[in-house]
């Protein structure tokens, strides 16, 4: 007894020896970069007097840039927020039916590993590829462009990105269509999990597949779907490759009685403030980091709730 | 009993019709997931002008004149050419990939295998951090690269990469499902360190998981475009394969599409010949992301 304890205590110190380059790197390169990015969120640089200026600490950032009236963040949030929507409710609704037909006992499909794969294919590719290769086609010179205009969509020099929401809802289009296969993917795994017995229970009992489909299945992919919404809805918050290399944020949209980049998400503006030249502002990008940082944060708080409810409940 | 006759012949009449309706809708998602890619095919073999007039099915003959365009240095789209962007980004992807794989399983593996003081905080900290997106600390980064001299470098790409708190994830499921502590003992007993316990009989136990999440990691690190364009922006001799393709589109003046999707279609053949040698292993890969919990 004494000698197996004393080797436990021995042995122990290694698990502190592996885990220090992972935890190092993170303080590092993670958490460091995360406390400097939310302290340079509290730094204003203010004029003073006509040439010269000096940085002040206070909540200047967020007051100026954040909650004032008329500022750019809240659109790019709407935009960030409505094009995640737009892309996950159709996802989720797609990936459901697919998986629902692709796991259907009575009704085989053929050909389902080549569906997945190809399904899937879109979200493997470099997504900056992705957003040029749809803006050349629907670019006033792309080749869907070219059909447009023989149609009479499109007039002379022009392209359906110019103006109005298409441009918005290509984007979504192009969010939904990388994701979908992996949605589905992931929801058939949860359907293969579910107990087989539930379901030969059911249809003794006379279950048609689509009660079964509504009493049995969706209700034990629950927690799944909850974990797709979070890691979709951290991923969408995030959003910037599509609609950078889509369209650049543009094009300018009136809303109400302001005009707005139509596509331009939260990322971009961080961006945007970062990129060197004469908008380079570390502290406005800090704030626009921090509140980004907090959207995520209540997101993962949500499910975290969700979740633990659902152990409460089992227990 | 009258319930279940009538409820399944129903079931019976409606799989005539399913089917059907069933093979069409998978077959057309094919098709949309495919057609984009073969019209890029198409076009990367066309000469300009007429891809700017439609879209066409048949490949044309254009296809080394776009690929002479794409890659003559006189005329080139960008300061690194097509071929340079991809040495470069596998200069940083391949060795991230390996630190990933190898960091992120020491990491589960000390936390699987020892039984110290303050494992179920550290683990408890590791699964907390999945959520953290690396977007938002990115004007600390940059501060950290600049006091560090690593602004402009491939370094703060690859040394991040230690630290992946997802593979550690994926990685500690797979050993607590399939990794046996009893061959960790065998080895105390003859003799070997912990440390070479680790790289010598571990490691090739954890080799199925460790490729998986490999594969993984490769193409995020593949397709990132949002660090490196922000770490390398004054390094154009840098520039990785999503920048080369940002520079691709940002170059309006002259625009030749056939040489955009000559450079568009060779950032995309790697990625899709070694996904569909490994389709297999990504396909299982994704589906073990949802089984999580």
């Amino acid at each position: 007894m004494n000698k197996i304890k004393r080797k436990t205590v021995e042995y122990g110190k290694y698990g502190y020896y592996f885990i220090i380059p992972f935890f190092l790197v993170f303080i590092v390169f993670q958490l460091y970069p995360l406390l400097y990015t939310f302290y340079t969120s509290l730094l204003q640089v203010q004029k003073v007097g006509r040439n010269s200026s000096e940085v002040v600490f206070c909540l200047g950032n967020f007051t100026d840039y954040v909650f004032k009236q008329g500022n750019e963040f809240w659109p790019a949030a709407g935009v960030t927020v409505v094009l995640w929507i737009l892309n996950f409710v159709p996802q989720v609704a797609l990936s459901l039916l697919l998986a629902a037909w692709f796991t259907d006992a009575h009704n085989k499909l053929k050909g389902q590993g080549a569906y997945k794969v190809i399904m899937y294919m879109p979200n493997i590719i470099t997504a900056a590829t992705i957003a040029v290769l749809f803006f050349s086609l629907f670019d006033v010179h792309g080749s869907i462009t070219g059909i447009l205009r023989n149609m009479g969509v499109v007039v002379g020099e022009d392209s359906i990105l110019t103006h109005g929401p298409a441009s918005f809802f290509i984007i979504a289009f192009i969010q939904f269509w990388m994701w979908y296969g992996n949605t589905m993917i992931v929801l058939i795994a949860g359907i293969m999990g579910i107990s087989p017995s539930l379901y030969e229970a059911a249809m003794v009992d006379g279950a048609s597949g689509t009660q079964q489909f509504w009493l049995i299945t969706l209700p034990l992919l629950k927690p799944i779907i909850q974990f797709t919404l979070v890691t979709s809805a951290i991923g969408g918050l995030q959003m910037y490759d599509i609609p950078k290399l889509f369209n650049n944020g543009k094009p300018l949209v009136n809303v109400g009685n302001t005009t707005i980049e139509s596509t331009r998400t939260i990322v971009m503006l961080i961006k945007q403030y970062v990129d060197a030249g004469s908008k380079q502002n570390y502290g406005r990008a800090a704030a626009y980091s921090v509140v980004l940082f907090a959207m995520t944060l209540v997101v993962s708080l949500v499910f975290y709730a969700l979740t633990s409810e659902k152990k409460e409940k089992r227990a | 009993m009258a319930g279940i006759t009538v409820n399944q012949t129903e079931d019976r009449k409606k799989t005539k019709f399913a089917r059907p309706i069933r093979y069409t809708v998978s077959i057309l998602l094919c098709l949309l997931s495919l057609f984009p890619f073969y019209v890029l095919f198409i076009n990367s073999t066309l000469e300009s002008n007429i891809i700017k007039q439609g879209i066409h099915l048949i490949p044309g003959s254009f296809w080394a004149a776009n690929y002479e365009k794409l890659t003559n240095k006189t005329d080139v789209v960008s300061t690194v050419s097509v071929w340079e962007a991809m040495l470069n980004s596998l200069i940083i992807t391949v060795p991230a990939t390996i630190l990933q794989i190898y960091f992120a399983s020491l990491t589960a593996y000390a936390l699987t295998v020892y039984r110290f003081k303050h494992r179920n905080l550290a683990w408890g900290f590791i699964y907390a951090i999945m959520m953290i997106p690396t977007q938002v600390s990115i004007v600390g980064l940059i501060k950290v690269c600049s006091v560090t001299n690593m602004y402009g470098t491939y370094w703060p790409l690859i040394i991040p990469a230690i630290a992946a708190p997802t593979t550690v994830y994926f990685m500690k499921q797979y050993m607590e499902s399939s990794f046996s502590l009893e061959i960790v003992e065998a080895a105390r007993i003859d003799g070997s360190n912990e440390f070479r316990t680790f790289n010598t009989i571990a490691i090739p136990l954890l080799k199925p998981a460790m490729a998986t999440q490999a594969i993984f990691g490769f193409v995020a690190s593949w397709n990132n475009l949002y660090t490196p364009s922000i770490l390398l922006a004054t390094e154009q001799d840098k520039r990785t394969m999503p920048m080369f393709v940002e520079a691709l589109k940002a170059n309006d003046k002259q625009r030749d599409f056939g040489e955009i999707y000559m450079g568009l279609f060779i950032s995309v053949i790697p990625i899709m010949i070694a996904y569909f040698l490994l389709s297999k292993y990504i396909v299982s890969g994704v589906a073990l992301g949802g089984v999580k919990e």
